[in-house]
């Protein structure tokens, strides 16, 4: 049972966590941007965390990522994680130096990942996010469905087994979010033969949530209201249409927005 | 791969990356390109060639061949203008109207009217002569033909001065010695005031005792008197033109020619703006395009990533003020047998000026505000270290010596400065003093870098 505070549901869930956050509050002045946040993600987990503008999604994300502290609670990883280099995080605005080239990003930071075959890295990437014609070219000068692909590439070229990624299909072509989640889908499944990828993401697309999460985490004004698959979602809200009228109707009967 | 190696990997990479980054800044490329050639070259060009004169329309309303007597000399009274308008460029008007005129269209900074009487006051012996100067312009222009013309005055009037104590000593010299006095208006054989008091002894002698011996001895008490006194006179005289004379001992290191701290101030000024600006710039990128999140996450510590700036700001600095200095040193004579000194100089003064700007990039949350902090901060600071003690009030002046101390500007000139010129203090103070800045600055932007958004 997940003690998420009033009005959270809890769903069960396999394996040992890789991720568990305890009681992580955090305070911006006055206002309370997160309250009591208790979690945990498995691996092999798609967990999305769905909310409303100004919901906390982003501040849960930037604190598990290391980003911004905590005011109260704590986040902790399993030890297979050691430090950040094994927690991929994509944030929400893209993280990319707009003067060096596509190719010249991923190639930078797989060095700096240390990875053992970095040109073979930066290629199965271009490849993955559709961008090897580009690779040449500046950041700068891609559009933002682009950049934000990069972005993502960052957060997966070192293949690590915690992914983090902040609204990661936001400015994406349905094609191109279809390739995304193939793409870290194919990372999570690797669980199969080995351990696997477990992706804590955060998203607006409520059918891509329906579609690729394994669980799905509400925050309302920095509460967790509900915790479980997507499908419980649909069935709390009242097991009618898709996940995107359960989801109205789920903070309606509670009267959040 | 250690720690330390992984962390010295991690600044090669970003410092590369950095170099690529700034290779692409075309606009910032051409600054760091152009500033130490054109600064150089200004400068150089200042201190090796004098400054212009300034024009100064010149009435001279005496008759033409007009003499002035100076010492038993005549002097041609235009020689007299030449030797008091040398410091100006002299331009002959031939009416006051003229010269007035051409100050207030701004053909001339002033006017100089010789009056025709100048003579006549002059010879008097009792009068002054006066010059007019009429002049226009801002106040600084003002102030320059002030100057001038203060400066060429009290020449000329020592040049007079002199002139009239050695007449005086001649004329002195020749009453002692006797001879031809034809040029004093005195007989051609006269006797000289020093044998008079041997030849009145000579006569007494031969004279019995009464009246007339005893005068004789009194007028001989008073020959020898005057005789002496006028030799002293004379030493006197040559004390008269300048009573006092500076002589002047420099305590500590050596004598630093003006053009040489010059060049020194020039260069500091460079390193402290390429190293700050660069500095500041480069970090705060890091933060403006998100990725000081994602590096600081494991990646690089914020540490190395200090480091790197720091690498990165004072390499292109200590090129650029090398570049600088050699430029210069084809107009200024600079010792290049102290060039070690200069290098450990700059290094250090250069990784002060880093540090601040890193700091600066650490706290500041874009590159616009970062740079716009690093010029503020930097140019009143650099000024404030250049006033010299005396400039200002005390009290005010300890205010000023505090924030330099605290800033890298004072001790970086310094360091340069006794690398360059062997100026005190010691260069190994100001080497000691830069440490510690730089010290100061780097914790104060590893405080500022554990915001990471």
């Amino acid at each position: 049972m997940n003690p998420a505070g009033a009005g959270a549901i809890s769903a069960g869930r396999a394996g040992e966590p890789l991720l568990a956050v305890h009681g992580l509050g955090k305070r911006f002045g006055e206002r309370q941007a997160l309250r009591a946040i208790d979690f945990a993600v498995a691996p092999g987990e798609l967990v999305a965390v769905v909310g409303a503008n100004g919901a906390g999604k982003t501040t849960l994300l930037s604190i598990v990522a290391g980003v911004q502290r905590a005011s109260a609670g704590q986040v902790s990883f399993s030890p297979v994680l050691r430090g950040g280099r094994a927690i991929g995080w994509a944030p929400q605005q893209p993280a990319l130096y707009a003067r060096l080239s596509v190719q010249e990003n991923l190639r930078l930071f797989a060095r700096l990942e240390r990875l053992a075959d970095v040109e073979r890295a930066v290629d199965e990437m271009l490849g993955q996010i559709g961008l090897r014609e580009r690779a040449g070219e500046r950041v700068e000068r891609l559009s933002g469905g682009n950049r934000q692909r990069v972005n993502v590439a960052l957060a997966l070229i070192s293949r690590p087994p915690l992914l983090l990624l902040d609204e990661p299909s936001a400015g994406l072509d349905p094609v191109h979010r279809g390739h995304l989640w193939e793409m870290v889908g194919a990372l999570a499944r690797r669980s199969t033969e080995g351990p696997g990828a477990s992706v804590l993401f955060s998203s607006h697309h409520l059918g891509e949530v329906e579609r690729y999460a394994t669980r799905a985490i509400v925050l309302s004004d920095g509460e967790l209201l509900f915790d479980g698959p997507p499908a419980a979602l649909v069935a709390a809200g009242g097991g009618k249409g898709g996940l995107d009228e359960a989801f109205v109707r789920f903070l309606a009967e509670r009267g959040r927005r | 791969m250690s720690t330390a190696g992984a962390a010295v990997e991690a600044i090669r990479r970003l410092l590369g990356k950095d170099l690529v980054i700034l290779r692409r800044s075309r606009l910032l490329v051409g600054v760091l390109v152009v500033y130490p050639v054109a600064i150089a070259l200004l400068i150089g060009l200042a201190l090796s060639r004098s400054p212009a004169k300034p024009t100064v329309a010149l009435v001279d309303e005496t008759l033409p061949g007009q003499t002035i007597e100076v010492g038993g000399q005549r002097v041609p009274v235009s020689a007299y203008a030449g030797q008091l308008l040398g410091q100006v460029q002299a331009r002959n008007v031939d009416t006051r109207a003229e010269a007035i005129a051409q100050v207030q269209s701004g053909r001339a900074l002033a006017a100089v009217v010789i009056p025709r009487d100048i003579v006549a006051r002059i010879e008097s012996g009792f009068r002054q002569g006066t010059l007019e100067v009429l002049y226009n312009g801002d106040a600084l222009e003002q102030s320059l033909v002030r100057s001038e013309l203060n400066s060429a005055l009290a020449q000329a009037n020592l040049g007079f001065s002199e002139e009239i104590q050695r007449a005086a000593s001649q004329a002195i010299g020749h009453l002692l010695a006797g001879g031809n006095l034809g040029e004093l208006g005195g007989p051609a054989n006269a006797v000289g005031l020093h044998e008079v008091p041997g030849q009145l002894r000579a006569i007494i002698a031969r004279q019995p005792p009464g009246a007339d011996r005893s005068s004789l001895e009194r007028i001989e008490r008073l020959a020898s008197y005057a005789a002496q006194n006028l030799s002293l006179a004379r030493d006197v005289l040559s004390t008269v033109g300048q009573p006092i004379h500076a002589e002047s001992r420099l305590l500590q290191g050596r004598r630093t020619p003006l053009s040489s701290f010059a060049v020194v101030v020039a260069v500091s000024v460079s390193l402290m703006f390429v190293c700050v600006l660069l500095a500041a710039g480069s970090l705060a990128l890091e933060r403006e395009e998100g990725v000081l999140a994602r590096l600081a996450r494991g990646l690089v510590s914020r540490e190395a990533l200090i480091c790197e700036k720091l690498a990165l700001a004072g390499g292109c600095a200590l090129v650029l003020s090398l570049a600088m200095l050699a430029g210069i040193g084809v107009f200024v004579s600079l010792d290049w047998g102290r060039f070690g000194q200069w290098l450990l100089a700059l290094v250090f003064g250069a990784l002060a000026f880093a540090s601040l700007g890193v700091a600066i990039g650490a706290l500041a949350r874009d590159v616009r505000a970062a740079s716009l902090l690093a010029f503020l901060l930097s140019l009143p600071l650099a000024f404030l270290a250049l006033v010299p003690s005396g400039a200002v009030a005390s009290g005010l002046y300890d205010v000023i010596e505090a924030i330099s101390f605290v800033f890298p500007f004072k001790a970086a000139l310094g360091a340069l400065d006794a690398a360059v010129n062997g100026a005190a203090p010691s260069i190994a103070a100001s080497l000691a003093h830069l440490i510690a800045l730089t010290a100061l600055f780097s914790v104060l932007a590893r405080v500022g870098l554990r915001r990471l958004e």
